[in-house]
């Protein structure tokens, strides 16, 4: 119940906030929000199942691309193109963890990657569809949803809310069930798991499809609300960015997604403000934190204050 | 109840199980004895299905187990805690159990009837598993196991490293889990402990069954044990 409050606390806050933050803030909030549903996704495989992907980016880029092409080429409207965008996203991790959950540790790493930079060279290779390199941006008139014009701030914030939302309390909803408590005890080991009667194998395929899904969901989002769909989104850069933000909150937190993206996004930000060399200060920052919350943000406050944490 | 038929298993091509079989009886317990290498662990990660067999069959009743996949094997009734007890070290007592009760579909009764075996357990249901004594981690394995409710328990060496009131509190279970009929088999090391609980003892000697004989016959013979443990 107190978890439950906590979470529906955040969401309160940020209903909150788009009332009061100026609008440069408020621009920053949306798209955070939004990198938070990637966040959440890469956290459900990662922090919960124990599976470390380097291929996110495809599955965030098979949502926005599913979403982008089929607004631009089969010309369907926002709502119809959001949910191409996350069918997308499901048939490829589908495909993908049907493959990849044949192996394990470092080697899944590498296929997922793999995987990903597949799909980054195929949307470079496939320009006459995807623009390539260039990308390409949204028709107006494919970013209506029920009436709503989802390229204005007040509407694109809510709409990142409502994902963000949607996203946060089906990850609390699926580590507190029974599968949440079994891909947790798969990541403490596997095998015990088995000799208690479960398909490991089967759990660590749902997991990885629902991961999947709701990275698509993030990037088909992302595209209609930010207008633009590019190949840098593929690029392995979106599929380690999850797994920092991820760490830097707290891996295995439901909040800590959150927690971590909106930190990361405002440490580049205001260092970016001060010199040109703000990686510099970001990479200080992070092994800082690795240094003296090895756990992540909301790790540390799991193991300080609040065990039960979700 | 459990039946094991001319079982061979092994590493890789190497076989280190050479054919064994074994059959333990409704409300029994059947210790398995031998020296480090005889191929003890190796037989219950075959009946497990952890290890493919390289020959025979096992048989829990009417099922055939080596025919399943082993994440199937459990389901069947058969409960397995391995040696080091191997719990989810950071899921707390009442997880654990409940990751058990899940998979058995056991409801909050056997739950309960379970936790009125470990009233240790039941004071420490919040507490996370790595910070258990290595006593309280052993029972809450043999917790877990029973969550499922099974009609035989295999044991791989339960009493190891832990002190005489652990020893005695984990056999007044494994004994209970008999009177209530259910197929035991233990691998043990300690002759005193296989002693105290046993009604029949097999010995395994490089992979092949050496001798089985009754806890009594042993009890009046203590120095035949000495042959296949090297004592």
């Amino acid at each position: 119940m107190r978890a439950l409050a906590l979470h529906l606390g955040l969401i309160a806050a940020l209903l909150a906030a788009h009332f009061i933050l100026p609008a440069y803030h408020h621009g920053n909030l949306a798209r955070v929000m939004v990198l938070a549903s990637l966040a959440l996704g890469y956290n459900l495989l990662f922090g919960y199942a124990g599976l470390l992907s380097l291929g996110h980016a495809l599955f965030f880029a098979a949502g926005m691309y599913g979403m982008g092409m089929g607004v631009q080429h089969l010309g369907l409207g926002a709502g119809a193109g959001l949910i191409l965008g996350i069918a997308s996203g499901a048939v490829v991790s589908a495909l993908v963890a049907a493959l990849a959950l044949r192996t394990s540790g470092v080697a899944f790493m590498i296929v997922t990657l793999m995987f990903a930079q597949a799909g980054f060279l195929a949307i470079l290779h496939f320009g006459a569809w995807t623009r390539g390199d260039e990308g390409f941006v949204l028709a107006q008139a494919g970013r209506s949803l029920f009436g709503l014009d989802l390229s204005a701030p007040g509407t694109r914030y809510l709409a990142a809310l409502a994902l963000f939302s949607t996203c946060l309390l089906l990850s609390l909803a699926l580590v507190r069930a029974p599968f949440g408590r079994v891909l947790v005890a798969i990541r403490e080991n596997e095998e015990r798991v088995r000799m208690l009667g479960y398909d490991t194998q089967a759990h660590r395929f749902a997991a990885m499809v629902a991961s999947g899904t709701m990275a698509a969901a993030a990037g088909a989002v992302y595209g209609m609300l930010f207008g633009y769909v590019g190949a840098t989104f593929a690029s392995v850069q979106y599929s380690i960015l999850p797994l920092l933000w991820v760490l830097l909150g707290g891996a295995g937190t439901v909040l800590g997604p959150f927690i971590g993206t909106l930190f990361m996004f405002y440490l580049i930000d205001l260092g970016s403000g001060l010199t040109t060399a703000y990686m510099l200060i970001a990479g200080v920052v992070l092994v800082g934190l690795t240094l003296f919350a090895p756990q992540g943000i909301m790790g540390e406050v799991r193991r300080r204050l609040w065990r039960g944490l979700p | 109840m459990l039946r094991i038929a001319d079982l061979r298993a092994g590493y890789g091509a190497a076989e280190v199980l050479h054919g064994v079989s074994l059959d333990v009886a409704r409300g029994e317990i059947l210790c398995l004895m031998g020296r480090n290498g005889a191929g003890k662990t190796t037989l219950l990660r075959a009946v497990m299905g952890l290890l493919a067999p390289m020959g025979g069959a096992v048989w829990l009743g009417e099922v055939r187990l080596d025919a399943l996949p082993a994440h199937r094997v459990p389901r069947t009734g058969l409960g397995y805690v391995p040696q080091g007890r191997r719990l989810f070290a950071g899921l707390s007592v009442a997880e654990n159990l409940e990751v058990g009760l899940m998979a058995g579909q056991g409801g909050d009764a056997l739950r309960d009837e379970v936790l009125a075996l470990f009233p240790r357990l039941r004071d420490r249901l919040r507490q996370r598993a790595e910070t258990l004594s290595g006593g309280e981690q052993q029972m809450l394995a043999l917790a877990r196991a029973l969550c499922l409710g099974p009609r035989a328990l295999l044991l791989d060496e339960p009493t190891e490293g832990l002190q005489p009131s652990m020893i005695a509190a984990i056999r007044e279970v494994v004994a209970a889990q008999r009177a209530a009929g259910v197929a035991v088999l233990v691998v043990e090391q300690r002759l005193d402990a296989v002693l105290s609980v046993a009604d029949r003892v097999a010995f395994l000697e490089n992979g092949r069954l050496a001798e089985e004989m009754t806890a009594d016959a042993l009890r009046a013979d203590r120095a035949r044990a000495d042959r296949y443990l090297g004592v």
